[in-house]
């Protein structure tokens, strides 16, 4: 019982660091889900969205003088509105040029991969650098004290998860996307304007890494090399979840972030990144549409 | 009787394969003019060039005084064409409600033109919260019209609607464009059936390796069955 007991707060630590992973990996992975589900592609410069978001909220923040609260409020805001942005431009100049052909889109985002990636390294440097928490505070557990900023990013994570899935379900901007998503030529027919939807999406996923990047720098620091782990992991998460299926986006990225703080806190970090692969193999090997997917038709 | 939509001269190619060659063709106002020929003549092309689906590498879509081939393809439905495609291509995943959505927001409808789609069709009214991937094959039939017939059109463009539908469905199906023609709307049908053909087509167009080789009265067809065995190989 006295084990039990002993053993509790470390299960509640590893857990709630689990779910700050889960959050942050759930909104850069619906960012990839949702650009593959509606566009069909695979977008492997996805990680590199996430590491500009973390960038951008450095400069940002250093730029501005005043509270960090302030400077970290305004990236918050600037910062995924310019990764959409360039997220925007790249797909206007690149991909529909190559016409979403599944193939090409690779190598093309392969090639975005490199140049903002060097882009970033030319103008913001190799050092890792940190960005001040927005606020400094506590929250006393009757076991140990946890960082409030941590819980506040599981929060607005959650927030922002919900936002998405209502406009999906509920509004008129996620009818036309669905419908897309499900027929592209007959979504032509009744007039949805396919190529700038898919424009939006693609920026619209960039900015859910963006967000994700913005919540965590403080926590991780800004590195323009900080791309590739996102971006595999969230390729874990969608492939277990479903690529297109928000609701398997989300639970699979729970799985995955919370078993990964579970097992680095009680075993090793190596066993939980073990232990993932497994998974998406069994996945794959199991249910190629994913735990929550959709057979292709 | 006016003419609503001329094509002249229509190429088309599925890559680097001619499909359409020079296709001539004229619906005319409240007319429903029917496609008759073999599989691969070209039919379903014709009505997907005309939506701006397959792109026209030479000669003109003309509906009243805009040039559709100069449109890009979602503005063509805006225009006033509306199409059921061949196997109905619903939006499996979403709800008969929202299929019928979509339809709506094409030329932005509203309420009313949604209420007089169901009295058409009721059936679809008892399963507006179903996935319209789950309905019957003739609901879906149903369904498919329903949406096209949202955005009240002055061309509607149906291929293949009795395929592997039952003989009641068939019948619905001929009510609703034979009311639609009462009403002014034109109609483009591609059909296989010659019995559904001869029952609510005014002219047949007979298409043959992407031309229109001949277009007649029905009357003309009744006469001389002749003519849909030269053109189809069936009587």
């Amino acid at each position: 019982m006295g084990s039990l007991v002993a053993f509790f707060p470390h299960l509640l630590l590893a857990t709630l660091e689990g779910l700050v992973t889960s959050a942050v990996l759930a909104l850069t992975a619906l960012g990839l889900s949702l650009v593959f589900g509606v566009m069909r592609i695979v977008n492997v410069a996805h990680g590199e969205f996430f590491m500009l978001g973390a960038v951008l909220a450095w400069a940002i923040t250093t730029t501005l003088t005043g509270h960090p609260a302030l400077g970290f409020a305004i990236a918050l805001v600037l910062s995924p509105l310019i990764v959409g942005a360039i997220a925007w431009i790249a797909e206007r100049l690149v991909l529909r040029r190559i016409e979403y052909n599944p193939e090409a889109t690779i190598v093309a985002t392969i090639g975005l991969l490199y140049i903002i990636q060097q882009l970033a390294l030319t103008f913001y440097g190799p050092e890792a650098r940190p960005v001040t928490p927005p606020f400094n505070y506590r929250i006393q557990l009757p076991w140990f004290g946890y960082s409030g900023y941590k819980l506040s990013i599981i929060a607005a994570s959650a927030l922002l998860l919900l936002a998405t899935w209502f406009v999906l379900t509920r509004t008129r901007i996620g009818l036309i996307m669905r419908a897309t998503q499900y027929d592209r030529e007959t979504a032509l027919a009744f007039g949805i304007p396919v190529g700038r939807v898919y424009g939006a999406v693609f920026a619209l996923g960039a900015m859910l890494a963006a967000i994700a990047a913005v919540l965590i720098v403080p926590i991780q620091q800004a590195h323009y090399l900080m791309g590739l782990d996102p971006l595999l992991l969230s390729f874990i998460v969608v492939i277990i979840g479903g690529l297109g299926s928000l609701r398997g986006t989300v639970i699979a990225a729970l799985l995955i972030g919370v078993s990964d703080g579970i097992i680095s806190v009680f075993f090793s970090p190596t066993l939980a990144k073990i232990i993932a692969t497994l998974v998406v193999a069994m996945v794959l090997v199991f249910r190629p549409q994913g735990l929550f997917g959709t057979a292709t038709k | 009787m006016s003419v609503t939509l001329t094509i002249a001269g229509l190429d088309c190619f599925y890559g680097e394969v001619q499909v359409l060659h020079g296709l001539e063709l004229e619906l005319r106002k409240g007319e429903v003019l029917c496609l008759l020929g073999r599989n691969g003549a070209g039919k379903t092309t014709t009505l997907k060039a005309i939506m701006g689906l397959v792109p026209a590498r030479a000669g003109s879509i003309t509906l009243g005084t805009s040039e559709l081939t100069e449109l890009p393809a979602h503005e063509v439905p805006r225009a006033g064409i509306a199409y059921v495609p061949q196997g109905r291509r619903l939006f499996a995943e979403l709800t008969v409600a929202e299929n019928i959505e979509i339809g709506l927001m094409t030329r932005n409808k509203g309420k009313m033109v949604r209420e007089n789609v169901l009295d058409l069709f009721p059936v679809l009214r008892e399963r507006l919260k179903q996935r319209s991937g789950t309905l019957s094959g003739g609901e879906q039939q149903m369904l498919a019209m329903a949406r096209a017939l949202c955005l009240e059109p002055e061309v509607l463009l149906l291929d293949e609607p009795t395929e592997g539908l039952m003989p009641s469905m068939i019948a619905k199906i001929r009510e609703t464009v034979t009311g639609l023609r009462e009403r002014g709307v034109s109609t483009i049908l591609v059909e296989q059936r010659v019995d559904a053909v001869l029952s609510v087509a005014d002219r047949v167009a007979f298409i043959e390796n992407g031309r229109n080789r001949e277009t007649v009265d029905v009357t003309q067809l009744r006469d001389d069955p002749e003519m849909v065995r030269r053109y189809v190989g069936v009587g």
